[in-house]
């Protein structure tokens, strides 16, 4: 996945990652643009077979490369495709919540919903909501952050690198 | 006679039980020991870093580093070993994937010094003196290694040649690692020297680890007598088999005891803790909110349970604070 490009800093605008499922969200989304219904341009929509095809990896990997939230949309209960896709979704996404919560990142950040492809109404009102209370949030801005971190290492690289007097104990 | 290659051992932030793991090599040692000249190992000889510093850049044939990185010390001497071999190993858990120390990213570095120096039950310190980078007594200048913010593993310090995955490294890897280095066969530049295959395929229990799992709990080893023939997972034990890389030859399952994770992922998961989290959550056997919640609640710390041993080279590599802390 390439980097989610960085918004500058005083014209921040939340960036959503939505995996939705190719049955039922992503036709729905497909609707809503037809429709023309109007929503907010905050999420990139990826298109997944399923909502079971959401690997926990591709989730972090999105907050790591700079999303702030991450959306996934799927099929109703009982209507997945794949019989169980959206069951085994729900599950993961709710240790994966838990998980994320210990590791600091609020739960608004990451929704998941069940939209059918006629709902199209549905993927304007998530879309905004969602875009609203990551926007309340604020930034998570990971890489930024990653990168701050690292700065603690760069100070030494000259004393080992370059000439320095060492100090023996 | 031509110089035996140099080999040295390093520790940064580690237990000690990787320097045990070298010393496991029983009589094989005295092969080892024949066949090279050790420069530097801290726990057993007396070189010190300006002996090291003397050697010309790139002379040490290769470095076998331990432990974390956590302290501006190590880093110091992480850079120095770089510097002066030809190859680094990040030898065991903790310099390949952070290992048992990396668990520290769960908390701010103000957080750890004020509850280590401050509030532990064990501290007795009115004055809450913490200790000083630098500190003048009687007209001499004493002075410590920073506590960086973060733990990382070697690699995101230093560049690394192979890793020995392990907690600790198995003395069959390391002797196999030994030799195929000195043999001047080397593998591809950043291989992980064990098989590249899950540890259920070679556990000896694999034969009757389901296909599919219908988790309604998930139980600790003491709470029950375990069938010492049947997969852990099929038992309902929480085992890392299926997220973890092969290679110990299922040691602790052999004991009984469920994998934990030591050797890291295969190189197809890229973050071990999301893949086995995907894999249990996943075989969960209800399908409401509640009934999950609760089968899940058996997991009592996920972070700790997931990236028991890779949280700094995991995807978010430490707990997200609003700020730097
Ligand atoms: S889950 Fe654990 S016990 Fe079962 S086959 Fe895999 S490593 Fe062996
Ligand atoms: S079974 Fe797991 S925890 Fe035990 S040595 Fe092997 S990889 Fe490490
Ligand atoms: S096919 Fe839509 S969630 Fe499985």
């Amino acid at each position: 996945m390439p980097t989610v490009e960085q918004p500058k800093e005083n014209s921040w605008e939340p960036r959503i990652i939505a995996f939705f499922c190719n049955w039922c969200t992503y036709t729905a989304a497909d609707l809503a643009g037809v429709s023309r219904l109007r929503y907010a341009p905050n999420a990139r929509i990826i298109r997944v077979m399923c909502s079971g095809r959401v690997d926990p990896q591709f989730i972090l990997d999105a907050f790591s490369k700079g999303a702030d939230g991450v959306l996934i949309g799927g099929c109703h209960p009982g209507d997945c495709h794949y019989m169980e896709g959206n069951y085994k979704a729900l599950r993961r996404m709710q240790l994966l919540k838990r998980m994320m919560k210990d590791m600091g990142i609020e739960e608004k950040r990451f929704r998941l919903e069940w939209i059918s492809a006629s709902e199209g109404e549905r993927v304007k009102t998530v879309i905004n909501e969602m875009t609203d209370q990551v926007r309340a949030l604020g930034p998570l801005g990971l890489p930024k952050k990653f990168a701050e971190w690292d700065k603690e290492l760069e100070s030494l690289e000259h004393e080992v690198n370059g000439k320095r007097d060492t100090i023996h104990a | 006679m031509p110089d035996k290659p140099k080999v040295a051992f390093y520790w940064c932030a580690s237990c000690g039980g990787c320097e045990e793991s070298v010393v496991d090599l029983a009589e094989s040692i005295l092969d080892v020991v024949a066949a090279v000249d050790i420069v530097m190992w801290p726990v057993a000889m007396d070189f010190k870093k300006k002996d090291v510093e003397a050697m010309a850049d790139g002379s040490i044939l290769v470095s076998l580093v331990n432990g974390a990185v956590r302290t501006s010390e190590q880093e110091e001497m992480a850079k120095l070993m770089r510097k002066k071999s030809k190859l680094i190993i990040a030898y065991g858990s903790c310099a390949h994937t952070g290992g048992i120390p990396g668990l520290a990213n769960q908390f701010g570095r103000e957080e750890l010094l004020r509850y280590i120096y401050e509030e532990s039950p064990s501290t007795v310190n009115p004055q809450k003196t913490r200790p000083e980078l630098k500190v003048i007594a009687n007209g001499s200048t004493v002075t410590l290694p920073n506590f960086f913010n973060i733990v990382r593993a070697l690699d995101q310090v230093i560049d690394v040649d192979y890793y020995l995955p392990g907690c600790p490294p198995t003395p069959k890897l390391l002797k196999q690692a030994l030799e195929v280095l000195l043999s001047g066969k080397l593998p591809e530049k950043g291989a992980v020297l064990a098989p590249d295959i899950a540890l259920c395929d070679e556990c000896p229990k694999k034969d009757t680890k389901p296909s599919d799992l219908k988790f309604t709990e998930f139980k600790r080893p003491h709470w029950m007598q375990i069938d010492p023939k049947v997969c852990l997972l099929a038992q309902g034990i929480l085992c890392m088999g299926p997220a973890t890389r092969g290679g110990c030859e299922g040691v602790c399952i052999s004991g009984n005891m469920p994998c934990t994770g030591c050797f890291g992922p295969p190189s197809r998961i890229k973050d071990q803790g999301a893949k086995i989290l995907s894999a249990l959550a996943s075989q969960v056997e209800a399908k409401d909110e509640k009934g999950i919640d609760e089968t899940l609640a058996t997991i009592p710390d996920p972070v700790g349970t997931f990236y028991r041993y890779g949280l700094p080279v995991s995807l978010l590599r430490r707990k997200n604070f609003n700020s730097t802390g």
